[in-house]
């Protein structure tokens, strides 16, 4: 029998888009002085809303503000306080975690079942998680009296809006810091929904700002001789330009960058649950996950069965509305991002790589990329060796343990690799030579606030999540 | 089936071979059914699983309270679940012990619902195998078209493949036309792997069907379980060509639970195994919620417990 999933569209009703939205600054919202731009739904193209661009005067008048702050209210607060507020924001996003979702999906074009069952979720665990912390600095293994460090500038990508949002903000405020953050020119709005939630949450003005726009805003912010400590994630070529602006100045400077996992199948590996592994690893998020398992590194003697099942599993992939609860992969967030994975996935073909797509119906309307995957991949290729951040997997193959680590580490990369294997000595002894901040076994793209996530390499320098994300906001 | 007589051979060969199959990782299986259970299955879509789901109920009474009026009564249901409409489908079978397979044969006679018995010692499976095959022959005789068996999981935990490969092979020929099903019993196997090696070793041994349980011992039916028989399924039919079908039994309760069952086949073995000859449900109360939701479907109102048939 064929059985077709009816549509399960989530309602839209719940959240509440404004036309437009102005920037967030000293607990208000307040137009923008530059020209505004227009955030669309990427499965669509339908316009979302206009959004204010904030010019040099709007982000004096933000760090101003986080710095007013800083001195009078959120600094000289006690950390037990500070823990109430952010445990108060953690429950409101628990709340609205529907309207979060919706939102989120709406904006970005993931799966609303990523966006309500893993965005979401993750965010309020990570303000509850470092809530936690704020009343115990003294114990973090960071001196007996560790210090915020002021002002911080953050500047976050498009690709996992409010949990980036989460990741900056939740650990920075907990340290006693203030924050200027500027979300993504694509996906703005979960940020200024935030701003509301802070609102809500009677966080004291000036403790979080929220400025919109686009690269230049972001450069202005990371530059403004008044913010202390600067965190950004998002490209490695972006990342370079704010190292090089910040050099030499006192701001603590913290980068998440690019990737090119290797997610590494050995041939004792338990299989389907490696393919599910591997999907879950380069198609998550359409691939737009900085730490996604986008090079397969196959042992030779399963490559061909295993390529079978992962070309089955593929064909099973539910390509289509994000907002519809059984949609898989959904839409490609821009037209820009779609042309780069366009281009680099001909660039693949014409270096003699063998294509293969599942076979989905694309919409008409929107930004669509069908999950595809090559194989005859070698190093030399450019779809080996460069971040294409969209669901496109290259397939290599290798025939010892050595060879494996050896692949998986020429890259100029480090920021996530995956091992599949039953065996337990094997997962071991492989993942002490991976160079790679997260090394998952048997699992792939799992987070949790509790685990420090960052890279080796050109993909960053600083941690985020654990105890060990506080200390880029710290003193000592 | 060149598979099947080489693996066949010795103990040693068939150790190797089940021994081989490919580890199963519990905490990724656990993931993926938990992923499929959020799948969304609403109208047109909703409708069509319910039909499909009441059609492959094997409507269950495995009691030593049993009477012939009971077995009666439940004969009328699986034949007419729903007296008041007309258009909805009989179960697949009554599963009941041998000894009430005279009455369920009376009563099932004409209308299509296979009789299915459960046999060889159910549900211990700790009886001689002259007892088991025995057991195997009467029921049939009597008019039984599906045995039901158990493994011998003692054997099988003891790592003594080839005596179970062996009593199945025995039973199976014992059941002559009959569609055999093989129990497995997961919830006393407990790992995912020996899941695995047992499903293998049971359609090596010539299962028209593989079960997950009696229902006597918990934990029965579960998803992961059913997603490594389903996978087993598949991969069988792969390297052998011959189809196998697959039955959860035990703790199947809700019409919600049903349908994640479906949707599991859906993107396990594909749409081939949608069908009441290759996936069924050991199952006595669901059927009643089936109807329930059935009809709140068709009705837009949900009645009350009293407008269906208690057996």
């Amino acid at each position: 029998m064929d059985f077709q999933y009816a549509p399960a569209p989530e309602s839209r009703s719940i959240v509440d888009i404004r036309s437009s939205y102005g920037l967030f600054i000293n607990g208000e919202f307040v137009d923008g002085k530059g020209e505004s731009f227009k955030s669309i739904n990427p499965a669509d193209e339908e316009l979302l809303a206009d959004i204010a661009t904030a010019n040099a005067e709007d982000l004096d008048a933000a760090v101003l503000a986080a710095r007013r702050a800083f001195d009078t209210t959120w600094g000289p607060m006690p950390g037990r306080d500070r823990a109430k507020y952010l445990f108060r924001i953690a429950r409101i996003i628990q709340e609205r975690g529907r309207e979060l979702a919706v939102l989120e999906s709406l904006d970005n074009g993931k799966p609303i079942r990523e966006s309500r069952d893993v965005d979401i979720p993750l965010v309020a665990a990570h303000f509850f998680y470092y809530a936690g912390w704020a009343d115990k600095l003294p114990h973090a293994g960071f001196g007996p009296d560790p210090r915020p460090l002021g002002v911080a500038a953050q500047v976050i990508p498009w690709n996992f809006p409010l949990l980036m949002l989460a990741w900056k903000i939740a650990p920075a405020l907990a340290a006693g810091n203030t924050v200027v953050l500027k979300p993504a020119e694509t996906t703005p709005l979960t940020a200024l929904l935030f701003a509301e939630i802070c609102q809500q949450a009677d966080l004291p003005p000036g403790v979080v700002n929220i400025v919109t726009g686009a690269g230049e805003t972001g450069r202005q912010l990371v530059e403004h001789p008044g913010v202390d400590k600067v965190a950004f994630t998002g490209s490695t070529e972006v990342g370079r330009a704010i190292a090089r602006a910040v050099a030499g100045t006192a701001k603590k400077l913290s980068l998440e960058l690019g990737g090119k996992a290797a997610n590494i199948v050995f041939d004792d590996a338990p299989l389907d649950q490696a393919v599910e592994g591997v999907v879950n690893g380069i198609f998550f998020n359409q691939g737009h996950v900085c730490c996604a398992g986008s090079r397969l590194l196959l042992q030779e003697s399963v490559a061909e069965e295993f390529l079978e099942s992962l070309r089955r599993r593929m064909a099973q992939l539910r390509v289509g509305d994000p907002l519809d609860k059984n949609t898989d992969v959904g839409a490609i967030n821009s037209a820009a991002q779609l042309a780069r994975i366009r281009e680099l996935s001909q660039i693949g073909q014409d270096e003699g790589a063998e294509r293969w797509s599942a076979p989905c119906v694309l919409p008409e309307r929107g930004f669509w990329f069908a999950p595809t995957i090559f194989t005859g991949v070698t190093q030399a290729h450019r779809i080996a060796r460069e971040e294409i951040f969209g669901p496109v997997l290259s397939v290599l193959t290798f025939r010892t343990p050595d060879e494996a680590v050896e692949k998986a580490n020429n890259t100029p990369y480090g920021l996530s690799a995956g091992v599949w294997t039953e065996k337990g000595s094997r997962i071991l002894s492989i993942a002490d030579k991976l160079r790679a901040g997260v090394v998952w076994a048997n699992t792939f793209n799992k987070f949790d606030p509790t685990s420090p996530f960052g890279g080796y390499k050109e993909s960053g320098y600083g941690r985020e999540g654990g105890r060990h994300g506080l200390e880029a906001y710290l003193e000592h | 089936m060149t598979l099947t007589v080489e693996v066949a051979r010795s103990q040693g060969a068939l150790r190797t071979f089940l021994h081989g199959l490919p580890g199963v990782d519990q905490v990724g299986a656990e993931q993926r059914v938990a992923m499929l259970g959020t799948r969304s299955i609403k109208t047109t879509a909703k409708a069509q699983a319910l039909d499909l789901a009441i059609r492959m109920v094997d409507l269950t009474t495995l009691e030593g309270s049993d009477t012939p009026g009971k077995v009666r009564a439940l004969c009328a249901k699986a034949v007419r679940p729903d007296p008041a409409d007309p258009d909805c489908p009989s179960a697949a079978a009554i599963c009941v012990y041998p000894a009430m397979i005279p009455v369920a044969f009376e009563a099932l006679r004409g209308s299509g619902v296979h009789l299915a018995s459960v046999a060889t010692a159910f549900p211990s499976g700790q009886a001689p195998l002259s007892v088991k095959l025995a057991d195997t022959r009467a029921a049939v005789a009597a008019g039984a078209d599906e045995i039901d068996m158990v493994i011998s999981r003692g054997a099988f935990l003891a790592g003594r493949y080839a005596d179970v490969h062996d009593e199945i092979t025995a039973v199976k020929e014992a059941c002559g036309d009959a569609h055999l099903k093989v129990i497995l019993e997961t919830g006393e196997l407990a790992t995912l792997d020996n899941v695995r090696r047992a499903s293998w070793l049971a359609m090596l041994a010539g299962a028209d069907f593989i079960k997950t349980s009696t229902g006597k011992v918990q934990p029965a039916a579960t998803l992961p379980v059913t997603l490594v028989m389903l996978e087993a399924v598949r991969d069988f039919r792969a390297q052998t060509g011959r189809i196998i079908g697959v039955k959860p039994a035990g703790g199947i309760r809700t019409a919600k639970d049903a349908i994640k069952y479906l949707v599991l086949v859906n993107e396990t073995t594909g749409p081939d195994w949608l069908d009441p000859d290759r996936f069924r449900f050991g199952a006595s109360t669901l059927l009643n919620d089936l109807l329930m939701q059935r009809t709140k479907l068709t009705t837009g109102r949900y009645s009350g417990p009293d407008y269906f048939t208690l057996d």
